[in-house]
């Protein structure tokens, strides 16, 4: 299969940046290699369409708005009602889906040429963040496994917390080299690292 | 302002789209009355304090809201999923 290409390109600089002399305030870097799947299940199979999801990726969830987990490189979270977003390291998340979502549950989109995954993770990722969109990123608001969706300015994003200090931000892929440079110049102030 | 989405929790409001009064009704598809087309089409109350109107949550999780919003103040009294308001006209209870 061909390399998929990362939009971020010649923006992508690993080292350090910014005011890192002062030390490192938040580390940046692409997650790729990733199946990303949007699944949505009709408004009465919302329960069902959790536990297809659990059964496919181990990862069950509460019918509750933005809830979502985490393990290893699985993610599964709401960002919509009925609406999660499914990601997994392996190629077969889709295929595996698929054999456990019946149409009468409700639809799968496979995103994953469409969406660029940015972590962010450090101690100032919360106020990285916070600089750029106007939610609560504090753990007691944004648990972890949680999602959110929300947009910077008219870039739609959906943002997972992945543990106390770390957040993955799925933007579209058009926009990600916008949003990347965005993000560099919001993290200036901390200092950061591209790995 | 700022408006509580049933799902996102409180949200600025540069994330949500107008969209127009709530408190009108459409005639019936096949109805051949112009009048109540014209005043569906058309008429607006524009009425000072409490106002039921759509919303759609663009920026967030691109749901069709109503709001019920005092348009003197800005005071929010009610955010509801669009779709649980419809049920609840059809029905007949108060949404």
């Amino acid at each position: 299969m061909a390399e998929p290409q990362s939009p971020l390109g010649a923006s992508y600089v690993p080292g350090d940046h910014g005011n890192a002399a002062a030390g490192i305030g938040v580390t940046l870097r692409e997650r790729k290699g990733l199946s990303i799947i949007q699944v949505t299940a009709w408004s009465e199979a919302i329960p069902a369409m959790l536990t297809a999801i659990g059964s496919a990726t181990g990862l069950a969830l509460q019918n509750k708005p933005g809830l979502g987990r985490v393990a290893g490189e699985k993610s599964v979270f709401g960002f919509a009602p009925g609406r999660y977003l499914v990601v997994s390291a392996t190629p077969e998340l889709e295929t595996r889906l698929r054999s456990v979502i019946a149409p009468d549950l409700g639809t799968i989109i496979d995103l994953t040429h469409g969406r660029t995954v940015i972590r962010i993770s450090g101690p100032r990722s919360e106020w990285v963040l916070s600089k750029l969109f106007a939610i609560d990123f504090s753990e007691h608001a944004f648990a972890i496994g949680n999602g959110r969706a929300t947009l910077h300015h008219d870039i739609h994003a959906n943002i997972q917390r992945i543990d106390d200090e770390t957040f993955d931000v799925y933007v579209f892929r058009t926009f990600a080299r916008s949003f990347w440079a965005t993000l560099g110049h919001a993290a200036e102030e901390v200092g950061y690292r591209v790995e | 302002m700022i408006i509580k989405c049933p799902y996102c929790g409180p949200r600025d409001v540069i994330e949500f789209i107008y969209q127009g009064d709530a408190t009108r009704s459409r005639p019936e598809p096949a109805s051949n009355d112009m009048a109540a087309w014209n005043a569906y089409v058309y008429d607006r109350a524009n009425p000072s304090g409490s106002h039921r109107e759509y919303w759609l949550h663009s920026g967030g999780c691109r749901q069709h809201l109503v709001v019920t919003r005092d348009v003197s103040t800005h005071a929010i009294s009610s955010v509801v999923f669009a779709r649980d308001a419809a049920v609840a006209v059809k029905s007949g209870e108060p949404a």
